[in-house]
């Protein structure tokens, strides 16, 4: 206490204050995604009955029980004597306390003889051995039912995982995401790549008009261009007999949505390359093919991979452009759409959801936290776009 | 489940190396149809000239024929339906604006837009900024800083399961396995529906996108607070200036560009703002927004091409002005160099 209290004498008070601060920020805000990765990881049963912040602790539960019948009984001198274990064929778990009245199911502790009247005593042990008495014979053809508390340590399984990955079909649906993803992030690059190299460094009329352009559209909502591009799409599709829902089509709508975004941000990068170098190579007698491919590309590297993480975590969490250009058939669902559909489907099964929200959720954390760096320059250079 | 991953990784190549070769065979065609010889210098030189003239387009023309079929053209296309009738067919002139002032869900949906333009920018930018400079101030403030942008990765749906499991809500009197609900049982309140109560509910939805666009704004405004003079602050501090009235007046001022940059970036997502609502009440309990409506009347019956696209365009005009903004603005930096 007194180490304490001089430590925030050295530290002084509103720097502890502004430490405390942040901590309970930065907690508050990882506190609901800590709640998917451990629930996750749980017991199914248990996550129905209990918060996951209690995940660690052991748990208290109780259960009802039934003793053997009549028949099992056997004669100890005056007595007539049940007796066995409550988990005859179930796992065994420790008992804390038991109770023969469902409006008093932890009356007595575990050990303990109860007295039940008319001659009946019944002890129930720790760990599930049981021993009823009674002076008469014990009759009836089922056996008595009895209230257990059972204390069950933290359980945690991968369990949840297998379940989504195999029968709910996320396995499928992750593999659809990145065959959306991946090409709808590699082809955008390369094709704003040549257009921001031609719109900072070759001449050509309407190239100011293009540049803004490119800035208007960038704020330009998705919701302007779904009609008439399902429209289009459906009308190719019954002129050239192909499905009109094709991974094509929806690489070739997130490329043309990011396409904005992508021009901005790296012309904005290529129109800062010293002009010296491109004009050195011009003079030598390249061509602006070969200056774009040797020279631009390779220097422009911070840009491409800032728009690649952009571009990358827009495509792999965006739900809409999927929905309406892929389809909702189960086979062509990505994550994000499964997920959704597992919200109506299964909207109570939180051992479904959690582990479906993690495996939903964790590429692009990977991708964020690997290359975070990147992602900041990104977002510094072109925060004009709202998503 | 091996079939599938080869067939995504075969469909991954050719789409790439499609895109490769476009732009490979194009400059090559365009070399062998102006060529140039040795000797000729006339020949030689007019070849380079219309190389020179041709080149450009095949470097933008991509680019260019996406931006128009997929974001002019539909714009124009939008704003016409939007003046036509349910199939597209029937010119029926402002009908379906008519339609959409006196429709109670559209009512609805513009009041909750403009509830949440008026709560999620002021709250992402004011969290943004106070984890900015508190942050700062730490030596963990790095990770600080990391853990606060996280959910910027995760998807509108992803966030939305994790809020709906804070959210969850079991009967009066059972154990809680929501936390908002476990925390108001514990104060001894009664535990709520929360998204399903009228009103307040929208806000509940609002927290989960300031959950996620409050890290945005916090690295937007922690580069430009560190972009801020240290001179001034100095000043201040010789002046005899206070912690508190140097933020307000020195630094804030200092960093009015900025803050609006982060603001009018949040209101365009925010007036975009879909699949939180979609998942989380699917525009029920009076949650709808304009984004979600338009989806709806896309598909409800059918669908009705003419009010979705004048929902469409309604949410369109509510961003021209930071439209035009953002041109000008362009403009005046191009003007600058």
């Amino acid at each position: 206490m007194a180490a304490a209290m001089m430590q925030i004498r050295r530290i002084g008070l509103p720097r502890l204050f502004v430490h405390v601060s942040v901590l309970v920020i930065v907690l508050l805000w990882l506190f609901p995604t800590l709640g998917i990765f451990v629930s996750a990881l749980r017991d199914k049963d248990q996550l129905a009955v209990s918060g996951w912040w209690t995940a660690f602790s052991t748990s208290k539960r109780t259960e009802v029980a039934r003793l053997a019948d009549a028949t099992a009984q056997k004669q100890e001198g005056t007595l007539y004597v049940i007796s066995g274990n409550v988990w005859e064929g179930a796992t065994p778990r420790t008992i804390e306390s038991f109770g023969t009245r469902i409006q008093e199911p932890a009356a007595y502790k575990a050990g303990d003889t109860a007295d039940l009247g008319e001659g009946e005593q019944l002890q129930v042990n720790a760990d599930g051995s049981y021993r009823y008495t009674k002076a008469a014979a014990f009759d009836g053809a089922r056996g008595k039912r009895i209230y257990l508390t059972v204390s069950t340590p933290p359980e945690f399984t991968t369990d949840n995982y297998n379940t989504v990955l195999n029968s709910e079909g996320i396995g499928r649906s992750f593999i659809n995401s990145l065959t959306v993803a991946i090409p709808a992030t590699i082809i955008p690059i390369l094709i704003a790549a040549f257009a921001a190299y031609a719109l900072s460094w070759m001449h050509f009329p309407g190239r100011n008009f293009m540049i803004a352009m490119v800035v208007g559209l960038i704020v330009v909502p998705l919701q302007m261009s779904l009609i008439p591009l399902l429209r289009m799409y459906n009308e190719i599709g019954t002129i050239f007999g192909v499905p009109s829902k094709t991974y094509a089509g929806i690489w070739l709508a997130h490329t043309a949505f990011g396409m904005p975004l992508a021009i901005y941000l790296l012309r904005n990068y290529m129109v800062g390359l010293p002009r010296e170098i491109i004009e050195s190579a011009r003079v030598d007698g390249a061509s602006d093919f070969e200056i774009f491919v040797k020279i631009i590309l390779p220097l422009s590297f911070p840009a491409l991979a800032s728009f690649a993480i952009f571009q990358f975590l827009w495509v792999w969490n965006d739900l809409l452009v999927a929905m309406v250009f892929l389809g909702t058939a189960k086979e062509q669902l990505v994550l994000t759409g499964h997920l959704n559909a597992l919200l109506g489907s299964r909207g109570g099964n939180w051992e479904i959801l959690t582990a479906s929200a993690f495996i939903t959720i964790i590429v692009p954390l990977i991708v964020f936290f690997a290359l975070q760096r990147y992602l900041v320059r990104g977002l510094l250079a072109g925060s004009v776009k709202g998503g | 489940m091996f079939e599938q991953i080869a067939s995504a990784v075969g469909v991954m190549v050719a789409g790439v190396l499609a895109c490769i070769a476009y732009f490979w065979l194009s400059n090559k065609m365009l070399d062998m149809a102006f060529p140039v010889r040795d000797g000729d210098v006339m020949a030689a030189s007019q070849s380079l000239r219309r190389r020179a003239m041709v080149r450009p387009w095949l470097f933008v023309g991509p680019a260019l024929f996406l931006l128009v079929v997929y974001l002019v053209y539909p714009v124009v296309a939008t704003l016409i339906l939007s003046f036509y009738d349910r199939g597209g067919q029937n010119y029926i002139g402002l009908s379906n604006y008519q339609w959409a002032l006196g429709d109670r869900d559209f009512r609805q949906s513009i009041f909750n837009n403009i509830l949440w333009l008026a709560v999620v920018p002021a709250a992402c930018t004011f969290f943004g900024l106070i984890v900015a400079v508190l942050t700062d101030r730490i030596w963990w403030g790095n990770i600080a800083k990391s853990l606060v942008f996280m959910p910027m990765a995760i998807s509108f749906v992803g966030a939305s399961v994790i809020w709906k499991f804070v959210y969850d809500y079991r009967a009066e009197g059972e154990t809680q396995i929501g936390i908002l609900n476990a925390v108001v049982q514990a104060l001894g309140g009664n535990p709520q529906v929360w998204i399903a109560l009228p009103f307040w509910n929208n806000f509940f939805l609002m927290a989960i996108l300031i959950w996620i666009q409050t890290g945005f704004a916090m690295v937007i405004l922690s580069a430009a607070l560190r972009g801020i003079p240290e001179e001034t602050i100095e000043a201040a501090v010789i002046d005899g200036a206070n912690g508190w009235q140097i933020f307000w007046k020195i630094m804030v001022p200092q960093i009015w560009g900025t803050i609006a940059v982060v603001w009018t970036t949040i209101t365009i997502l925010v007036l975009k703002v879909f699949d939180i609502v979609l998942t989380m009440t699917n525009g029920q309990w009076s949650t709808t927004v304009l984004a979600n409506l338009m989806f709806d009347w896309m598909f409800r019956g059918g669908g009705d091409s003419g009010r979705s696209a004048a929902i469409a365009v309604i949410i369109m005009l509510a961003v021209t002005p930071i439209m035009v903004w953002n041109i000008r603005r362009a403009n005046r930096e191009m003007g600058g160099h």
